[in-house]
C-alpha cells in the first residue's frame, strides 16, 4: 500500500534490529530490539517488586499496593487451580505472568516493540511449561504419569479412541499456549497500524474523504483499550493454563 | 487462475475460522452472564472457567488467522 509517497506497511513494526553484533562460535548472539525490550521489561518488574517492597509498610503505598495485589491475584489463581501442593510452582506462575504482562503492556506504548508478537518468545515460554509438566510428571509419578492419557472408569474398547485423542490434545498444547498469545498481540498490533494507514490514506485522497479522516483515529483510541484489555487478559490465560497443565502433572489421575 | 489471487482467496476463507470463533466466544461468555444473572453470588467463582473456555475457543480462531498469516506473508 502506498499513500502520498509514503509506504504503509503494517508488518514493518515487528522488524528485529541487531543494535550491536554479537557473535560466538557460529552463533549468531547479537543484542537486537528484541533483547532491548526484554530487558526493559525485566527491568520494569523488578523496580514495582524490589522498589515496591521496600518500603514494608503496615498500610501499604501506591506502589505496594501494586505489588502486593499482583502477587495476591497470582497466589489466589495458583490455589484455586492447584491447591496447597501447588505452592511450589508460584515462582514459576508469578515470573511468566508478569513477563507476558509487562512485555505486552510495555508493548502498547508507541513506537516500542513488543516482544511476545514473535512465536520464537512465546514458544519459548510455552515449550517451558510443557518440559517443566513432563519433566517433574515422570519425575514425581513415574510411568502413572501416563495415566493423564488414559481416563479412569472409561471402558477399554472407547479407550482406543479416546487416548489417541489425549495424546493429541497433550502435543498441542505448547502450540495453542505460544499461537493464542502471539497472535492475539500480532493482530491488535497489525489492526492499529491498519488504521492508522487508513488516516494516511483517507488525506492523501483529499476532497470529502478529508472530512471523514478524523473516524479511523477515533477507531485506533477504541482499540487501544481494547488492546489494554487483550495485554491483560492474554496474560492472565496464558498463567491459568499453565496453572491448569502443572495441575496435570501433580495430580495425573483423572 | 494466477497462484497469488489463490492465496488472497484462501486468506480470506480462513478468516471465516474466526466468525466461527466468535460464535464460540460469544456463546461461552452468553450462557455464564445468563447463569451468573440467575445466581449472582456463584458467579464469581466460576469467572476463571469463562475466561478459560473462551481462551480455549479463541485458540481455535487464532489457528484459522495463523493458516491467513502464513498464506499472505510467508514466500
Amino acid at each position: 500500500m502506498a499513500a502520498g509517497g509514503a509506504v504503509i506497511d503494517p508488518i514493518h513494526q515487528f522488524v528485529v534490529n541487531k543494535i550491536t553484533s554479537i557473535d560466538v562460535g557460529g552463533f549468531d548472539l547479537s543484542f537486537s530490539n528484541a533483547s532491548l525490550f526484554m530487558v526493559i521489561a525485566l527491568g520494569v518488574i523488578t523496580l514495582i517488586m524490589v522498589w515496591g517492597t521496600s518500603a514494608r509498610a503496615v498500610v501499604p503505598g501506591r506502589l505496594q499496593s501494586v505489588a502486593e495485589m499482583l502477587y495476591e491475584f497470582v497466589e489466589d489463581m495458583v490455589q484455586g487451580t492447584m491447591g496447597k501442593s501447588g505452592r511450589k510452582f508460584l515462582p514459576l506462575v508469578f515470573s511468566l505472568f508478569m513477563f507476558v504482562l509487562v512485555c505486552n503492556l510495555v508493548g502498547l506504548i508507541p513506537g516500542s516493540f513488543t516482544v511476545t508478537s514473535h512465536i520464537v518468545v512465546t514458544f519459548a515460554l510455552a515449550a517451558l511449561v510443557i518440559l517443566t509438566v513432563l519433566i517433574y510428571g515422570i519425575a514425581k509419578h513415574g510411568t502413572h504419569f501416563f495415566g493423564l492419557f488414559a481416563p479412569s472408569g472409561v471402558p477399554k474398547p472407547l479407550l482406543l479412541l479416546l487416548t489417541p485423542i489425549e495424546v493429541i490434545s497433550f502435543v498441542s498444547r505448547p502450540v495453542s499456549l505460544s499461537m493464542r498469545l502471539f497472535a492475539n498481540m500480532l493482530a491488535g498490533h497489525i489492526a492499529l497500524k491498519v488504521f492508522a494507514g487508513f488516516i494516511l490514506m483517507m488525506t492523501a485522497a483529499g476532497g470529502f474523504a478529508v472530512a471523514l479522516a478524523p473516524l479511523p483515529l477515533f477507531m485506533i483510541v477504541a482499540l487501544t483499550a481494547l488492546e489494554f484489555l487483550v495485554a491483560a487478559l492474554q496474560a492472565f490465560v496464558f498463567a491459568v493454563l499453565t496453572c491448569i497443565y502443572l495441575n496435570d502433572a501433580l495430580h495425573p489421575g483423572h | 487462475m494466477d497462484a497469488n489471487a489463490a492465496k488472497l482467496i484462501g486468506a480470506g476463507l480462513a478468516a471465516i475460522g474466526m466468525g466461527a470463533a466468535a460464535i464460540g466466544v460469544g456463546t461461552i461468555f452468553g450462557n455464564f452472564l445468563a447463569g451468573a444473572l440467575r445466581n449472582p453470588s456463584a458467579s464469581d467463582g466460576q469467572f476463571t472457567r469463562a475466561f478459560i473456555g473462551a481462551a480455549l475457543a479463541e485458540g481455535l480462531g487464532i489457528f484459522a488467522f495463523v493458516v491467513a498469516l502464513i498464506l499472505l506473508f510467508v514466500k
